[in-house]
């Protein structure tokens, strides 16, 4: 597919990706994940980027079990939606942890991790993941 | 306005045509109901087709101007519609706006998807298209993990068993045994739904729609035109109507609710001006059985929390307080994603013209589909009546 031969393409969106930073509406105080320039949710043009918390809780989560392209060889792996501490929510994977372990409420902390290459000689592509916090 | 009536509907069998190719089935599907309507192919003055992936797993796209030139209509207006898993609901209403606008009098509709050609992963890669490449794609969350998210918020926040919810799998596998377009048509049991492969916790294999191959089709006219090609059994679409939601799930304030099928519902209701409880069959989007049970709260056939009391007591088949997908929903009559909207409507249109056999509603008189796109960040809902 045309996605795994892009560098620019993730390269843009490395701030966002690496830094996890979020979009805080000047308007109606909503803060979304990633960053952009108008607030989803009261159409507000006035978003400032802000750097998420790196602390939060599970809302909910799943187990895949049949990989997309990209992440074949590593499952069962866990994604998750996570409330973190100011109230953004991001979806993002759970690790260093058993499937069987996680439960909704769990406290985690962001970490840097590896999330798929491009095609077999290209960039690697890396962002924020999830681990419990104890 | 005008008002918008079906003139004819045709459809193939869903399921594994390995002989078929999409344009075939389009042209099978499309040729079916415009015979259904009684009328000649030159008559038809645009075409919409209904499809999500054909530029993904055939390489192929501009799909209005291919239908129409291997049907025979080459010349008139003809289009691709595209909403992901709501295109097929998308183009009956673009369709329903082309006539209803009165820019044209006789129009026709055909949803299809070809998904056999393509490897599981292709597959899987080209459903997610409909969602964020960048923050959601990205992660390796899959189609169906999405969902599972929303399965599990649901069933922790109202305390509701997985088998109550999977039970609307069993339902729709029994009402398809009777439908000969239907990809599944045989009985599954409750113990074979909760046993089956794991696919993202807590989803199992049977609580998902399956792949497969398709088309339905409809023709749509105005009040005059129809007064030159009258026929018997006649169904307006009293209303048609679409909502989006926020894009990805995690940004919605909700998890457990379906805002633009409430949003769009609303809207089609107020339009018919008909009440919820006067639906007589309803068309839910199944394509995960906790999709079928959000489906049947945010239309208020149960308080949240207890939509699957209604599956559980039987309420979904003909004579319960709602039939629903009484001819196998998305999960046994089949999925074509693309071609999905335009079965729902032809399924109403199956049931309100008392062609539904076994399976058939007395005096069926309201028909509402719902038909969802991604995790619902696209509705299209569409209510029938019949007219006497």
């Amino acid at each position: 597919m045309v996605w795994s031969e892009s560098v620019p393409r993730f390269w843009r969106e490395r701030a966002r990706k690496y830094r996890l930073v979020g979009g805080r509406c000047r308007k109606c105080n909503s803060i979304v994940y990633p960053h952009r320039s108008v607030c989803p949710h009261c159409g507000a043009e006035n978003m400032e980027p802000i750097e998420l918390p790196r602390r939060g809780k599970v809302v909910t989560f799943s187990v895949v079990r049949h990989p997309p392209r990209g992440f074949e060889g590593k499952e069962p792996f866990l994604v998750a939606v996570i409330e973190l501490e100011n109230g953004a929510r991001v979806l993002s994977q759970l690790v260093d942890v058993h499937p069987e372990d996680v439960k909704e409420g769990m406290e985690v902390v962001a970490v840097f991790r590896r999330y798929r290459e491009q095609a077999p000689n290209g960039i690697i592509e890396y962002g924020i993941k999830f681990r419990p916090l104890k | 306005m005008k008002r918008v009536y079906i003139l004819g509907a045709g459809a193939t069998k869903v399921g594994e045509h390995w002989d078929k190719s999409l344009r075939e089935l389009a042209v099978e599907a499309l040729l079916s109901a415009i015979k259904d309507a009684g009328i000649d192919k030159r008559e038809v003055e645009a075409l919409y087709v209904g499809n999500m992936m054909s530029g993904e797993l055939q390489g192929q796209e501009h799909l209005g101007s291919l239908i129409a030139t291997w049907s025979g209509m080459a010349g008139i207006p003809a289009f691709k519609v595209e909403a992901a898993c709501a295109s097929g609901g998308a183009a009956v209403h673009q369709a329903f706006l082309a006539v209803a606008s009165g820019a044209y009098d006789c129009v026709a509709v055909v949803g299809v998807e070809k998904m056999t050609d393509a490897l599981p992963s292709d597959v899987t890669a080209a459903l997610l298209t409909a969602e964020d490449q960048e923050y959601t794609v990205f992660v390796g969350a899959t189609f169906v993990a999405l969902n599972a998210m929303v399965y599990r918020y649901y069933l922790s926040k109202y305390g509701v068993k997985q088998e109550h919810v999977a039970q609307f799998a069993v339902h729709c596998h029994r009402m398809a045994v009777a439908n000969p377009y239907a990809q599944f048509r045989r009985e599954v049991k409750l113990e074979d739904v909760m046993s089956s492969p794991l696919i993202a916790d807590p989803i199992r294999l049977l609580e998902c729609a399956p792949t497969g191959d398709g088309a339905a089709a409809l023709v749509l006219c105005d009040e005059e035109y129809l007064k030159r090609n009258p026929r018997d059994e006649l169904v307006e679409i009293a209303a048609s109507a679409a909502a989006t939601d926020i894009f990805s799930v995690h940004e919605r304030k909700d998890l457990s609710t379906v805002a633009s099928f409430r949003r769009a519902a609303e809207c089609a209701l107020k339009r018919a001006k008909v009440e919820p409880e006067r639906i007589d069959v309803l068309e839910a989007h199944d394509a995960f059985t906790i999709l079928g049970v959000l489906t049947l709260e945010e239309l208020g056939f149960a308080p949240r929390g207890e939509g699957w009391r209604l599956v559980v007591e039987g309420q979904l088949a003909p004579g319960g307080k709602i039939p629903t997908n009484t001819m196998g929903g998305l999960k046994a009559r089949g999925h074509p994603v693309g071609a999905t909207g335009v079965y729902q409507v032809f399924d109403l249109f199956t049931q309100l013209t008392e062609r539904a056999g076994s399976n058939q509603v007395d005096n069926a008189e309201i028909g509402f589909a719902g038909n969802f796109g991604g995790v619902a960040g696209t509705t299209v809902v569409h209510l029938l009546k019949r007219v006497r």
